[in-house]
């Protein structure tokens, strides 16, 4: 830590020594971060390589067969799973993007400071801390012990996860929208609600945009939710509410522990094809920043 | 000039307000209902958990948490051993995560030229991008059977050491307490980074320049001006690492190996964590036993939360302090 430093460490030898150890440190910082490339290039190495051969393989079938329905089975088929993520997570956005960005318009413009204000967005952090596996757990208690096994239950399970990051990105970016804005529109004797709507929201737009993006392609990936509310098929099922579903995070979970190359082949490609749509809507997300920020500079 | 309205001065202000009195007041209900969604979801979790985990909790009384003799057969639920495993893996992902993190960090905003940190910063990024299950299933089926030779050198190398010596113990396995820190350790990097960053961007350049001006070298005004000016933070930021580690299920429930009763420093030897075991176990349980895995998953929730109050209490306060926000 820092020490009193006397007129001798400034000269000489021991400025020598002090200088090599701040190059040794920083060294040491870059270093660190060389550890981080590793498992992480690994990670999407392997992924890659191992399932690239089964997504490419007679080129469609990946994305269009059914499941094998003996697990040990080997070759394609990913659809169902591939149809699942699609319609959980879109179903879980269609639920907590709007509430995420309304409940983040009344932190900013409504209850600002207030205490009530300051409980919800304490409480928000909170709830970003909750384990997917709790979420999941509650969602089977209050929905699927009721309504039974579907991909909505599971779509509930990941709003609970997405709210908390909506509500943090888009509460971020209603700040970043300058007041003179909201001054102007004021001034013109524009209602609050249309002030909102028609200049806060759209300034802020790309900004939430990408954060809800990011808050998609953390969702789609999630697995423990789903284990206890969605079940397991290994036909297509289109309709969110109702039937079980089945997902690729779920897949992946399912053919991790298997001991067979078959089922740890498609494990590999499902878990290409998941990271593939979590890359793509972070890349997504990317664009809209790059946008904003442009936006900004104009 | 006169006032030529007069007569309509009410209607100048409908006017100027227009139509619509009706939509601001809906507008802000509805605001105001989804704002309210965050503390209904909270209170029904706690609701919810703390009803269906009565039956389990009244069965085994404090012994549900004393007692790690879990036997479902033979209706013992004691989920000892699991809250040691939870707190274990979590522990030795903070001590292999935090330093490298803090490096990363330092780094990125210390150090990199600006066109480095974007990069940087992006790769960071891409490791919070990759599920957790994607990071389980590397670890089951690549990493587990490779890094065993690793531990049996690590055991033989630490034989009769004190303490370490005792953590990396005899006859190691592939899927153990340690395969899972270090899992949970990849996971947890990106937000510990991403927290440390913010707060470390925030030391005003004049007390860096101080230092700097007093002849520090890089690294002392690193530690004499940057740490002590965001040590609040930084200690947020690996509380939220670990609450994040707490809650890890899947990967961990992949590589930590599903042992049941292991209250052991060896950290070479198999486990089991709370949030793995109520993925394993939940399909053949029965109604008890669900009250109990419930019940577990109640205990989990109030050990993150109060974790994570803590955590962003004190993220909290040293941002106030710094005058951010």
């Amino acid at each position: 830590m820092s020490t009193v430093l006397t007129a001798a460490d400034l000269r000489g030898s021991r400025r020598t020594w002090r200088v090599i150890k701040s190059k040794l440190m920083i060294g040491l910082t870059l270093l660190s971060f060389i550890v981080v490339l590793i498992p992480l290039v690994t990670v999407i190495g392997t992924v890659i390589a191992k399932g690239a051969g089964i997504v490419f393989r007679d080129f469609p079938a990946w994305f269009t067969t059914d499941i094998p329905v003996r697990t040990r089975a080997e070759g394609p088929g990913m659809g169902p799973a591939i149809i699942g993520t699609i319609v959980i997570t879109a179903a879980a956005s269609a639920l907590a993007i709007p509430i995420g960005i309304l409940a983040a318009v009344y932190l900013n413009e409504y209850g600002r400071n207030s205490r009530t204000a300051r409980t919800v967005r304490f409480l928000s952090n909170v709830m970003s801390g909750v384990p997917s596996i709790v979420m999941g757990l509650f969602i089977y208690v209050v929905y699927t012990l009721r309504f039974g096994l579907s991909g909505f239950a599971g779509s509930i399970a990941l709003a609970c996860l997405m709210l908390p990051v909506v509500i943090r990105s888009s509460e971020e970016m209603l700040r970043l929208v300058p007041n003179h804005l909201r001054e102007a529109s004021f001034a013109l004797g524009t209602r609050k609600s249309r002030t909102i709507l028609s200049v806060v929201l759209p300034s802020a737009l790309p900004g939430i945009v990408s954060g809800s993006l990011l808050a998609v392609a953390r969702a789609a990936g999630e697995t423990a939710p789903l284990l206890f509310t969605i079940g397991i098929v290994t036909k297509g099922n289109w309709d969110v509410f109702s039937g079980p579903n089945t997902a690729l995070s779920a897949q992946i979970f399912r053919n991790a522990s298997a001991v067979q190359a078959g089922p740890q082949e498609r494990g590999w490609g499902a878990a290409l094809t998941l990271v593939a749509i979590a890359f793509l809507f972070t890349v997504l997300a990317r664009l809209a920043t790059s946008l904003y920020q442009r936006r900004q500079a104009r | 000039m006169s006032v030529t309205t007069t007569s309509h001065t009410p209607t100048l202000q409908e006017r100027l307000r227009g139509k619509g009195g009706h939509a601001d007041r809906s507008f802000r209900g509805v605001v105001y209902v989804s704002g309210f969604v965050v503390l209904a979801v909270l209170a029904l979790i706690a609701l919810t958990m703390f009803d269906k985990s009565r039956a389990a909790l009244s069965h085994m009384g404090l012994d549900f948490f004393t007692s790690k003799r879990w036997n479902p057969p033979g209706e013992q639920y004691g989920v000892l051993s699991y809250i040691w495993g939870t707190v274990y893996t979590s522990v030795i992902a903070l001590v292999l995560a935090v330093p490298v993190s803090l490096g990363i960090a330092i780094y990125i905003t210390q150090v990199a030229p600006n066109w480095l940190r974007k990069v940087m910063t992006y790769v960071i990024d891409l490791l919070a991008v990759v599920p957790s299950v994607v990071f389980g299933l590397w670890g089951i089926l690549v990493f587990a059977p490779h890094v065993l030779g690793f531990y049996k050198w690590l055991s033989r190398t630490f034989d009769g050491w004190p303490v370490l010596g005792n953590i990396f113990g005899p006859n190691p396995q592939g899927r153990t307490f340690f395969t899972a820190g270090i899992i949970l350790a990849i996971m947890i990097i990106p937000i510990i980074v991403s927290i440390s960053r913010e707060v470390m961007e925030t030391t005003p350049q004049t007390e860096k320049e101080a230092a700097l001006g007093l002849g520090a070298t890089k690294w002392e005004m690193i530690t004499g001006a940057v740490l002590p000016h965001s040590r609040g933070g930084l200690v947020g930021a690996v509380m939220l690492g670990l609450g994040r580690a707490m809650g890890e299920t899947i990967a961990v429930a992949l590589v930590i190996g599903s042992a049941t009763g292991q209250i052991t420093l060896n950290a070479l030897t198999s486990g089991n964590s709370m949030p793995a075991v109520i993925t394993a176990e939940w399909g053949e349980a029965d109604t008890l036993k669900k009250s109990a895995l419930i019940a577990m998953a109640m205990t989990l929730f109030v050990m993150t939360i109060v974790v994570n109050m803590t955590a962003t209490a004190v993220v909290n306060r040293s941002q106030k302090r710094m005058g951010v926000r």
